[in-house]
C-alpha cells in the first residue's frame, strides 16, 4: 500500500501528493515523509526512511569487539553515550565482566549529562518548528557548556568513544565536578527561564494542546519508548523497573504524561515530559558526584576480546527512549552480529497512522514531539 | 572560551580594511549616521517645496545662492509645469531610495537585536557591529545566479516581484514625516495607504502560482487567505481614527492628535485601545511576521511562496518585507500615537514661524525637523516593538490564524468602531471626557509598564542574570 502512494500520481486537483523532505529544515535529519494533502488537511503521512542508513550494524561484523564502540556513537549522535553504554553493557554480558563501581558512576553521570544535551535540542527543535526561534538557542547554549564539559572529560563534544567494554575510558579531570556542580546551578534556574518563555506560552500551547493525541494502548502496541511512552502516560522507565548500573543508588522521579494542558498523549506531554526529565537527570547527576566511589574506572579485560559462542540482550535508557544492544558471538574476535533496536524507528511506524486528519503544521508538530533523529531510524 | 576556539584564532586573516578598529568603527558611524541623515534632509528639504506654488521660488533660491539668476516665474506654462515634474520625480526617487535603505537598515537593527535576544554574537564582521551586512548580502543576491525554473509560468514569475515593490513603494508618497514634510497629502490618505499596500496580495499569489511547485503554491494561498482576511479588521480599526479626526487625510489624522501622550488617538478613547491592538495585530499578518509567518515558515515550507526565487528578485521580496516594518510602524504611528507632534509647538507656532514669504523662514525648517525627530523615534519604538515580537512568539496555525480574524479581531473591530460613533457624539456634547478619558488611560498605560519592567528585572533575578549593556 506504501509502495502505491509513492508512485501514484495526482488522480485530481483536489488531492496534492507531496515530498516532505529528505531535505527539509524540520525532520530531524534526513527523512523523508510522502504525504497526501487535501489543502491543508492530510489524509496520509507516509515515511520514506533509509536516506541516512550506513549499514552500522553490518560493520559490527567487520571490526573487532572494541573496535567498534565508535561507530555506536553515530548509531545517534545526538545522545551518543547511551548506544556507547548498551554496546558495552551487552558485550560485557557476553563475557561475564564485572564493571567496576566507579565506571558505573561514571558512566551514570555521563549519560545523564549527555540526557540533558540531548533534551535540550529535542524541545530546542520542538520549538523552532512551532515558529519560536529564541528557545532553540538559549537551549543550545546550555548544552555549548554541557559539550564543554564532556570534552574536558573524554576529548570529544559530540561522538564521544566514552565508555569501554569493562569501565569507561577516562577518569574525572581535576576541578570537573565543580564545573559540574556550577553548571547545574545555573541550570536548574534556566530551566524556570526556558518554562517562562516558551513551555506555557499561549500560541505554543495551543499548537500542541490536544494535537496528535497518541493513547496509551496505541503507544503501547506500536513499540513506542521513552519521553513518547511516557508522555502517553505509561509509567515505564527503564532506569527505574529494570535497573542497570548505579541508577539503583539514585532516587529520582519519572515524570508521565498527564495531560498537563490539553490530553494525555498529545504532543505537548510528549514535549513537557522531556523537560521535566531534564530536571530530574539534574538530580541523579548531583547525586552521583556526592556518592561515587574511588577506584578502578576499567576493568581488566584481555586485549583480543574472544567471547564464547552465545548472545546477550542490553536494554538502555536512552534520551530517546529505549535502547536494545543484541549482540551475537560465534567465538571470533569480530560479532557474529550486532543489532541496534532504537525509539525512533518505531516512532516512525506510528505517524501513518496518527497522521490522518492533522493539518502540515501539526505533522511537524508531531514529528517533533515524537523526537525521531534519522541516524537513529536507518543506522 | 574552550581551548578549541583559542586554537581556531590562528589561521585568522585579518582583513586590511579591519585592520584598524577605530577606523572601522568611525567609518561604519559616519555611514550610518551620513547615508540617514542625507535621506532624511532630502527629504526635509524637498517635501515641503515641490509644490507648484513654491517649487519656483524654490528654485529661485537655490540659483541664488549659487549666484546664478534664474526665475521660474518668467517660464512658459510648460516649462513650470517640467519644472514641477521633474521635482516631483526627484522627491519618488529620494522616497524610494529611502525606502530600500531603510529596509536594509531595518534588516540590520533586526539582526542585532535577534542575535541578542538569542545569547549569540550576531553580525560582526562587515563594519562595526555588523553594520554593512545588508549591503554584503543585497551585493551577494545581486550577483547570484538569477534562476528561472524551466516549468515557471515565465512571465507571471518575473513579475510577481514588482507588484510587491510597487505596492510597497507607493505607501512612501503619503507617509507624514514631518508637519510639511509629506510628498503628497491626500485628502483619501490613510484609504490610499490600505488600498496600496493590497497589491503586495497580488505578488505574493502571482509568487506561489507562477513557481510551479507544491510548496510555493502551499505558501502562496495561505499568505493570501491570511492578507486578505486580515484586511478587514485592519480596514475597520482604521475608522476609528478616521471617525476621532474626522478626515482620511495623514495630515489631518495627525493634526487631530495633540502631542502629550494623553492625547494620542490611542488613549483618547477606549475603543481606539482596543482598535490599536487589532491594528497592530493586523498589520503583523498582513505584512507576514511572526506570530503570522506561516506563508513563509521556515520550518514548514522552507520559505513557502519564496522557494523558487534567488538573487536580485529574492531581493526584492526580503527588501520589501523588512522595509513594510518602517510602514506598518509609521501607519500607526500615525492613526493611533500623535505622528510628528511635537510638544509645546501647536500649529500656530509652526504658521508663525512660516512667514508670509515664497519659502519659509529657517526656524521652520528647524521645527520641522524636530518633528521629523519625533515621528522618527516613535517609528522606531514601533518597529522596534515588532522585531521583539517576532523573536519572542511562535507561530500560530492557519486555521488558529483564520480563527483570530474572523471570530475575534472582526467582531472586536466592529465593536470599537460603533462605540466610537457613539463616544464622538457624547464627546461633541462634553469635551472633558476625552480629556479626562486620555488621563486615565495614560496613567493605567504607565502603570502596566512600570509593572512589565519590575517583573522583567525579577525574571532576570530569578534566573541569575543582570542587564549588562557592555555587550550590546
Amino acid at each position: 500500500m506504501e509502495k502505491l502512494i509513492l508512485r501514484r500520481v495526482d488522480r485530481n486537483d483536489e488531492e496534492m501528493i507531496l515530498n516532505f523532505g529528505p531535505q527539509h529544515p524540520s525532520t530531524h535529519g534526513v527523512i523523508n515523509f510522502v504525504v497526501e494533502t487535501d489543502g491543508e488537511v492530510l489524509r496520509k503521512a507516509v515515511p520514506d526512511v533509509g536516506y541516512l542508513h550506513r549499514s552500522i550494524e553490518k560493520i559490527g561484523e567487520l571490526v573487532t569487539w572494541p573496535g567498534f564502540m565508535p561507530y555506536t556513537d553515530r548509531v545517534d549522535y545526538v545522545a551518543a553515550m547511551f548506544p556507547n553504554e548498551g554496546y558495552a553493557t551487552a558485550v560485557e554480558r557476553l563475557l561475564g565482566i564485572e564493571v567496576p563501581p566507579r565506571a558505573k558512576y561514571l558512566r551514570a553521570i555521563s549519560c545523564e549529562l549527555c540526557r540533558i544535551a540531548s533534551h535540550l535540542i529535542s524541545v530546542g527543535t520542538m520549538a523552532m518548528d512551532i515558529g519560536a526561534f529564541t528557545p532553540m538557542l538559549h537551549g543550545v547554549r546550555e548544552r555549548e557548556t554541557i559539550n564543554d564539559l564532556i570534552e574536558a572529560l573524554c576529548g570529544a563534544r559530540l561522538t564521544y568513544n566514552y565508555h569501554r567494554i569493562g569501565g569507561v575510558a577516562f577518569d574525572l579531570p581535576t576541578g570537573w565536578r565543580d564545573r559540574v556542580l556550577a553548571f547545574l546551578d545555573h541550570f536548574d534556574r534556566f530551566l524556570g527561564e526556558f518554562d517562562r518563555l516558551i513551555s506555557f506560552n499561549e500560541i505554543f500551547v495551543r499548537r500542541l494542546a490536544n494535537v496528535a493525541v497518541i493513547p496509551r494502548e496505541q503507544a503501547i502496541s506500536y513499540g513506542l519508548v521513552g519521553p513518547n511512552l511516557r508522555g502517553a502516560g505509561v509509567d515505564f522507565d527503564l532506569r527505574r523497573d529494570l535497573p542497570y548500573g548505579a541508577y539503583p543508588d539514585f532516587r529520582f522521579e519519572v515524570p508521565v504524561g498527564k495531560g498537563f494542558v490539553g490530553t494525555v498523549g498529545d504532543c505537548f506531554d510528549r514535549y513537557y515530559v522531556r523537560v521535566l526529565e531534564m530536571a530530574e537527570s539534574s538530580r541523579i547527576v548531583r547525586q552521583a558526584l556526592e556518592k561515587i566511589p574511588e577506584g578502578e574506572f576499567l576493568a581488566k579485560v584481555p586485549r583480543k576480546l574472544k567471547p564464547a559462542a552465545g548472545e546477550a540482550l542490553a536494554r538502555v535508557e536512552s534520551a530517546r527512549g529505549e535502547m536494545a544492544f543484541y549482540v551475537v558471538s560465534d567465538g571470533g574476535e569480530k560479532a557474529y552480529r550486532v543489532r541496534a533496536r532504537t525509539g525512533s524507528f518505531l516512532a516512525m511506524g506510528i505517524v501513518e497512522d496518527v497522521s490522518p486528519g492533522l493539518m502540515v503544521a501539526d505533522l511537524v508538530a508531531l514529528i517533533a514531539s515524537l523526537d525521531v533523529v534519522a541516524p537513529e531510524i536507518d543506522r | 572560551m574552550s581551548q578549541t576556539a583559542e586554537a581556531g584564532r590562528i589561521h585568522h586573516r585579518t582583513p586590511r580594511i579591519g585592520a584598524n578598529p577605530r577606523a572601522v568603527v568611525l567609518g561604519t558611524l559616519a555611514f550610518a549616521v551620513g547615508l540617514p541623515l542625507l535621506l532624511f534632509s532630502a527629504i526635509l528639504v524637498l517635501s515641503p517645496v515641490t509644490r507648484p506654488a513654491t517649487v519656483g521660488a524654490f528654485l529661485r533660491a537655490c540659483a541664488g545662492l549659487l549666484g546664478l539668476d534664474v526665475d521660474p516665474a518668467r517660464w512658459s506654462q510648460t516649462g513650470q509645469y517640467l519644472l514641477y515634474g521633474v521635482s516631483v520625480a526627484i522627491l519618488a526617487f529620494v522616497l524610494i531610495n529611502f525606502g530600500a535603505v531603510i529596509s536594509g537598515m531595518t534588516v540590520w537593527w533586526e539582526m542585532r537585536v535577534s542575535s541578542r535576544m538569542q545569547s549569540r554574537v550576531g553580525y560582526n564582521r562587515v563594519g562595526a557591529g555588523g553594520f554593512f551586512q545588508w549591503v554584503a548580502d543585497a551585493v551577494k543576491l545581486l550577483l547570484k545566479e538569477d534562476l528561472v525554473p524551466a516549468e515557471a509560468d515565465q512571465l507571471l514569475f518575473r513579475a510577481a516581484p514588482y507588484f510587491v515593490l510597487t505596492g510597497f513603494a507607493l505607501t512612501f508618497v503619503a507617509l507624514p514625516f514631518g508637519e510639511s514634510l509629506i510628498a503628497s497629502d491626500l485628502n483619501v490618505g490613510i484609504f490610499y495607504v490600505v488600498a496600496v499596500t493590497a497589491l503586495v496580495v497580488v505578488g505574493i499569489l502571482l509568487a506561489g502560482w507562477s513557481s510551479n511547485s507544491k510548496w510555493a503554491l502551499f505558501g502562496g494561498m495561505r499568505s493570501a487567505a491570511q492578507v486578505v482576511s486580515y484586511e478587514i479588521p485592519a480596514g475597520i480599526a482604521v475608522m476609528v481614527p478616521v471617525l476621532m479626526a474626522g478626515t482620511l487625510s495623514m495630515q489631518g489624522l495627525i493634526r487631530a492628535q495633540g502631542a502629550w501622550p494623553w492625547e494620542w488617538f490611542v488613549f483618547r478613547n477606549p475603543a481606539a485601545a482596543l482598535a490599536f491592538v487589532i491594528f497592530f495585530v493586523a498589520q503583523l499578518a498582513e505584512g507576514n511576521r511572526t506570530p503570522f509567518d506561516l506563508p513563509e515558515a521556515e520550518s514548514e515550507l522552507v520559505a513557502g511562496y519564496l522557494s523558487e526565487y534567488s538573487s536580485f528578485r529574492f531581493a526584492l521580496y526580503f527588501l520589501v518585507e523588512f522595509g513594510n516594518l518602517w510602514v506598518m510602524a509609521a501607519v500607526t504611528v500615525t492613526l493611533f500615537l500623535g505622528g510628528w507632534q511635537v510638544p509645546f509647538a501647536g500649529p500656530d507656532t509652526f504658521a508663525r514661524l512660516r512667514g508670509t514669504g515664497d519659502l519659509p523662514g529657517l526656524a521652520w525648517w528647524g521645527l520641522q525637523l524636530v518633528s521629523m525627530g519625533v515621528f522618527v523615534v516613535k517609528t522606531l519604538f514601533v518597529l522596534n516593538v515588532i522585531v521583539w515580537i517576532r523573536w519572542t512568539l511562535p507561530r500560530i496555525r492557519v486555521d488558529q490564524m483564520m480563527n483570530l480574524c474572523w471570530k475575534y479581531l472582526v467582531p472586536g473591530a466592529f465593536l470599537a468602531f460603533v462605540f466610537t460613533l457613539g463616544w464622538e457624539l457624547a464627546v461633541a456634547r462634553a469635551p472633558a471626557l476625552e480629556r479626562v478619558t486620555g488621563w486615565i488611560l495614560f496613567a493605567a498605560f504607565a502603570v502596566v509598564a512600570v509593572l512589565f519592567l519590575r517583573q522583567t528585572r525579577r525574571n532576570l533575578e530569578l534566573v541569575g542574570d543582570r542587564v549588562d549593556l557592555t555587550n550590546w
